[in-house]
């Protein structure tokens, strides 16, 4: 906010807000010339320099370099690849077993994500929600906030251990007279581990947006519920809930926009050649492909299809809770 | 809510709740406690099954060979230097970048805002990410981690909102007395903004202290890992030199080792944990207004 706005502002139009309640006239109506904007807001612009680099080389360049997915490119030579091919490499995953085990793969481990990660905040915060004592409740959130705080190789590594073959899991599993499991070598437990422990590291964190959005409830509708005899079921069902739907709702939105983003980093670290059956997705599957096995254009392909697919289902989220609740991202 | 529920009904669900809850405190503390007797136990108690929640067979002797290793210290110290070199740059660049989108007399701001929020949804992808940090030369360099995170866009949505709620007036008459906007930014917004920066300095901290991944792909020398990497190598198994005395078998020392490098890993967070949490909440709160 430079001298000359505030004093070419004032002069005329007082105070536009009070003066003006019409929207379309509080606008300024004389649009600004670009040249105008410049010379009165230089000094904003150039504090936006460098970050507008950051975007377009380390966000906005590798979009670009997306191209390589549909031209040959050799380690080592031009960036963009050396001639195009055309969709040759996206035919070569299209026709690949391997690629579509992988895409099984993701949409159930996103879907059973969805499904047990989404709602638990929801209930925890509830439950939470309910306890009386304030230090009791304090203390409840704050450990469960913690899983959040730790690395992805913690996590991966605390997994491990509660799981191996000496772990708690399995000293239970002797105790109850059975034989030891070595879980991660399982492709049929893979799931049940990649889910359980998501759980275990989020549930807590995600609580904190709902007891915010818990607290905005207008208490005045809980008392008309009291009044009209309702339950205290009744009062969740029917006050509670839908004072948070539209924080759940965006959250939703948020969720299905990374659904095949689905944990890479963990199944990276808890997954092994034994269980790839089940472990394999297409992140981690293209992680091998390109960076292990120097395919970058057959890697770059199958990355921007998941790329498309995660804008493709942000995007329609976004329209169906529009259309259907009237809650929408932008 | 005081009133009338006094109901037998109710009370039924504060006992359930009341277990329920303290079923999820104990599961989400349990690995923790259980990481900690490992570590301190004796190799063939743990091999045996035998810890759980208590140290079997209690020794240092972990800790020592784990400490005595110069590379996990090297590795340590590195994480701390990224983190700190890092999260410095991120901070420059998101609150110079937040401020100016809280400037909603700006021109271009729309287009601005939309620079940043479209990279939410799509990104360019691992592998034209990896051949664009390859081509820059950035490989086992502290700048393929630091340049390629210096801005996370929830971070500066977060740090908008926060500027939009300012008061203007302040801001205006500091104009009006000739101060340039860098001074206006420097002077008058950023002391009045130390809770948000506060917040996203730990955000940051926090996130590049569990970093592992772009160390993992960009760096190939011992000597420039951060102590994630070291971890994980150390729980992938592809580490060097892990036998600590000769009588055990490797597997379980590893096991040893992987316990004491985890408790050594996260002994920072938990001890800053209690003090900044509520920086944290707020954080996420102010962003959850924003959507």
């Amino acid at each position: 906010m430079s001298t000359t706005r505030t004093i070419d502002a004032s002069p005329d139009t007082g105070d536009p807000r009070r003066a003006r309640p019409d929207p379309a006239r509080a606008k300024r109506p004389p649009r600004r010339t670009w040249r105008q904007a410049l010379r009165r807001d230089w000094q904003l612009y150039s504090l936006a320099i460098l970050p507008l680099l950051f975007f377009v080389i380390f966000r906005y360049l590798p979009m670009i370099g997306n191209v390589i997915a549909f031209r040959k490119f050799q380690p080592g030579g031009s960036v963009l690849g050396e001639e195009w091919v055309g969709l040759r490499y996206v035919k070569m995953f299209l026709n690949d077993p391997s690629f579509w085990q992988v895409f099984t793969n993701t949409v159930v481990i996103g879907v059973l994500t969805l499904l047990f990660c989404f709602p638990t905040p929801i209930v925890l915060a509830l439950l939470i929600n309910e306890l009386r004592g304030r230090r009791i409740k304090r203390f409840v959130q704050s450990v469960s906030y913690l899983p959040h705080f730790l690395s992805m190789v913690v996590v991966a590594g605390l997994v491990m251990e509660m799981l191996s073959v000496d772990g708690p899991v399995n000293q239970l599993l002797r105790a109850a007279g059975n034989e030891p499991v070595a879980f991660l070598q399982e492709a049929g437990w893979f799931r049940t581990i990649y889910v359980s422990s998501e759980m275990w590291q989020t549930v807590g964190w995600g609580t904190i947006i709902y007891l915010a959005a818990l607290t905005t409830i207008d208490e005045q509708l809980y008392e008309a519920a009291r009044i009209d005899g309702a339950s205290r079921w009744r009062q969740v069902w029917h006050v509670t809930l839908p004072g948070i739907r539209p924080t759940a709702v965006t959250l939703l939105i948020l969720n299905i926009g990374t659904f095949m983003a689905v944990g890479f980093e963990k199944i990276l670290l808890l997954y092994n050649p034994l269980t790839y059956p089940t472990a394999d997705v297409i992140s981690t599957y293209l992680y091998r492909m390109g960076i292990v096995s120097n395919s970058f254009s057959y890697a770059a392909a199958i990355g921007l299809f998941e790329a498309v697919i995660g804008l493709a289902l942000v995007m329609s989220a976004n329209l169906i809770s529009r259309r259907t609740v009237g809650t929408s991202l932008w | 809510m005081v009133t009338v529920d006094r109901t037998r009904g109710y009370r039924v669900f504060r006992v359930v709740n009341a277990i329920i809850l303290t079923g999820v405190v104990i599961v989400t503390l349990y690995p923790f406690v259980n990481i900690v007797a490992r570590s301190l136990s004796d190799e063939f108690a743990i091999r045996a099954g035998k810890v759980n929640l208590v140290p079997v067979g209690f020794t240092f002797r972990t800790y020592e060979f784990v400490a005595s290793d110069p590379t996990f210290w090297i590795n340590y110290r590195n994480t701390l230097v990224y983190t700190v070199v890092a999260t410095a740059i991120a901070m420059v660049m998101t609150t110079c970048y937040a401020y100016v989108l809280s400037k909603k007399h700006l021109k271009g701001r729309t287009f601005l805002i939309g620079i940043a929020v479209f990279t939410m949804f799509f990104s360019g992808g691992l592998i034209p990410n990896y051949i664009l940090i390859s081509s820059l030369g950035l490989k086992d360099s502290i700048w393929a981690i630091v340049l390629p995170n210096a801005v996370s866009v929830f971070n500066l949505l977060v740090m908008k909102a926060f500027f939009e709620g300012l008061p203007a007036e302040l801001e205006e008459a500091a104009a009006i007395d000739g101060m340039s906007t860098y001074g206006i930014l420097l002077r008058i917004v950023l002391p009045l903004s130390k809770a948000v920066l506060a917040t996203i300095v730990l955000f940051y901290a926090v996130s590049f202290w569990n970093s592992w991944f772009a160390a993992f792909l960009y760096m190939s020398q011992n000597d420039l890992f951060p102590v994630t990497v070291y971890l994980r190598n150390l729980i992938a198994g592809a580490t060097t030199g892990t036998s600590v005395g000769a009588d055990a078998t490797d597997m379980t020392v590893a096991t040893n080792i992987k316990s004491v490098t985890m408790v050594l890993t996260v002994i920072p967070i938990l001890v800053v944990y209690p003090f900044v949490q509520r920086y944290f909440v707020k954080g996420v709160m102010l962003g959850a207004v924003k959507g």
